[in-house]
């Protein structure tokens, strides 16, 4: 007979006695749950701890509403949008929302849920057929919930106004400097309130139901045309690797997220990374260059769009839990196969650091955990302030600081300078490769910005008609400002696509908006007011 | 002396993807003088059920990291991964928890 202590040796221990334990392994002999103690074991997480079933189920809701309660970002009414892919983690999230808002709830969490899915088939080169049965299977789901949904195609990512890349100023910023959550929460409920008398609380349950009809109709009415879905998969067969194809969907998806959040009035954002995803999200991150972001991109609430925060409530749940409660409760999920589906390990950054995390997980259980602890301990740093205001510290594509203004001596000069060295020089003059590049100010201007870069898209090979060449012209390409514009990852993803011209137009509008305000604010900025001054009189 | 074993295979999460979409399996595993066990079993399926890429679903002896397996709704953990000897009308569960399936 074999038991042993639940504890932080266990696992050596089991590997001693493997030739012991070889006849036991059957299950009537097996261990007891460590919670209860009474009931048969049916599942192990954190590598030792052995739970019985109602024991888990227990542990996993009360981990959702813990991690709510913990971070108390979210107000009673508050609009808060589910971003459900269908998956596993956000079709989890769901249902324990539903869980959380239920009327027999102890302790109910109150806020007012929608929900948002995003068809991502046009981009990952699925038949309409496929993605129309993978929506409507999404869409029954969603339905059963009874909270108001809304279906967007990633086709309408191409049609965004620029007012999306915008940064809003928060509305629940001056909320939280207040002297308590209470206070916080009572000053919100106060506002709310003379804003929509009849959507609080009591009556946004019926206003809600009347919404779901709506939203359905809504879906329906959303016809995506063929040239929509074909403009999609150019930009993204103008993207060479898969490393930045995964990056630009990102992009694209936290867009239209964003945008649909605004428009409908959404203040909060859930979305569905598990511990697991966040792990390998922190990794990869690293290496695609988003070193300065990390906190953001993984933590628990990321405030980058200022009137939108985005949360993870599920950040504290591995795969297998999220998988295991799934299969034991019910919780219907969809798989819809993605841009990396069947990939192979190294095709893309991701899939490889997904791959590396996963197999290491088996060996050593306390890797994920170990990684998300780490990213815990990630604050962002407040940038120090400099001249500029504040509009052209944001990575136009990905909203996080830029962190491409770095000194003389700094590690990314010397990317620069060797990526330079490395690039062949050009014969000529470059052409112009924008589209939205109008004939811009004399190149004077520019000199300031950028050497005379010979890399980017002037050196591609690919299409026979452009040739290779120099940069500072009269037509300004296009390429180098937005290059201005974007962080270092950015940059890179950027330089993983053929054309720039391609990529949607509200992102070309508002880098060619920036330019301009950028060029104007240089040519009067001798007039301007000191910072001081300036602080003094806003 | 084993009698043959009928097992009932499901797969989720994407792992349907390399069994050509089929979700559900009933299977009979035939006679042979040792009990079947886990490892067998995965041998099985790779040479009989498997349609494709089967590096995406078994690696070396054992499935693919992030690939979660049920023994009739229990971790494969507590009954001894690959050494558990199956039963008849074990029901078997593999799902992916991998991004892409």
């Amino acid at each position: 007979m074999v038991g042993w202590q639940a504890g932080k040796d266990s696992f050596y221990v089991d590997e001693e006695y493997n030739g012991q334990l070889e006849h036991v392994a059957t299950p009537s002999v097996s261990k007891k749950c460590v919670k209860c103690k009474e009931s048969t074991a049916v599942l192990i997480i954190r590598a030792v701890d052995a739970f019985c079933r109602c024991c888990f189920k227990e542990y996993f809701i009360h981990k959702f509403r813990a991690m709510l309660g913990k971070n108390r970002i979210i107000f009673p009414g508050e609009k808060v949008l589910l971003a459900v892919s269908g998956g596993p983690a956000s079709s989890s999230m769901l249902s324990q929302v539903k869980e959380g808002l239920s009327r027999d709830a102890p302790k109910k969490l109150r806020f007012v849920p929608g929900i948002i899915h995003i068809d991502e088939g046009g981009a990952s080169g699925q038949s309409m057929e496929d993605r129309r049965r993978a929506v409507a299977q999404v869409e029954s789901v969603l339905r059963s919930s009874n909270y108001p949904y809304h279906i967007v195609y990633l086709e309408q990512a191409l049609n965004l106004p620029s007012s999306v890349l915008e940064v809003g100023s928060s509305a629940t910023e001056k909320l939280q400097t207040g002297p308590s959550y209470k206070a916080a929460v009572d000053q919100f409920i106060q506002t709310n309130q003379n804003l929509h008398p009849d959507l609080f609380l009591e009556n946004a349950w019926s206003h809600l139901s009347s919404l779901s009809m709506q939203e359905v109709q809504n879906g329906l009415s959303n016809p995506i045309t063929p040239e929509n879905t074909q403009a999609l998969q150019r930009l993204f067969a103008s993207v060479r690797t898969l490393t930045a194809k995964e990056d630009l969907l990102q992009t694209l998806r936290q867009h239209l997220i964003l945008h649909t959040a605004r428009t409908e009035g959404y203040t909060k954002v859930m979305m569905g990374d598990s511990c697991s995803r966040l792990a390998i999200k922190l990794l990869s991150n690293i290496s695609l260059g988003r070193g300065a972001s990390l906190a953001m991109d993984t933590g628990f609430s990321d405030s980058r769009y200022g009137d939108v925060v985005i949360v993870r409530p599920m950040r504290d749940y591995s795969s297998k839990e999220i998988a295991y409660y799934n299969r034991m409760f019910d919780v219907p999920s969809v798989f819809i196969p993605g841009l990396d589906t069947k990939a192979q390990d190294k095709a893309s950054i991701q899939r490889l650091t997904e791959s590396f995390v996963n197999k290491l997980q088996t060996d050593f259980p306390a890797t994920v955990s170990t990684i998300y602890r780490t990213s815990e301990k990630l604050h962002t740093a407040c940038p120090p302030q400099n001249t500029n205001s504040p509009t052209f510290d944001k990575c136009l594509m990905c909203a996080c600081s830029l962190d491409t203004n770095a000194e003389e001596f700094s590690a990314f000069k010397a990317t620069l300078i060797s990526e330079q060295l490395s690039q062949r020089r050009g014969p000529g003059p470059g052409l112009s490769l924008g589209t939205a590049g109008a004939p811009g100010p004399p190149p004077a201007s520019f000199t300031g910005q950028g050497q005379c870069r010979s890399s980017d898209e002037g050196q591609r090979q690919g299409c026979g008609s452009r040739e290779p060449g120099c940069c500072l012209s009269a037509e300004m390409p296009a390429t180098l400002d937005l290059k201005s514009l974007l962080c270092y990852s950015c940059r890179l993803t950027i330089k993983d696509m053929t054309a720039v011209d391609i990529l949607p137009q509200y992102i070309l509008a508002e880098a060619e908006r920036k330019k301009r305000r950028s060029h104007m604010r240089k040519e009067i900025s001798e007039f301007l007011l000191e910072e001081e001054d300036e602080a003094k009189t806003s | 002396m084993a009698a043959p074993i009928a097992l009932h295979l499901e797969f989720g999460g994407g792992a349907e993807l390399l069994f050509d979409g089929v979700k559900e399996h009933h299977v009979i595993l035939p006679d042979q003088s040792e009990p079947w066990d886990m490892k067998q079993l995965l041998v099985w399926i790779r040479a009989n059920l498997l349609k494709e890429r089967p590096e995406l679903f078994v690696q070396g002896d054992t499935v693919r990291p992030g690939i979660l397996v049920l023994i009739n709704d229990a971790d494969w953990e507590l009954m001894g991964e690959l050494r558990y000897e199956l039963q008849d009308q074990d029901n078997v569960v593999f799902i992916s928890t991998l991004h892409g399936g």
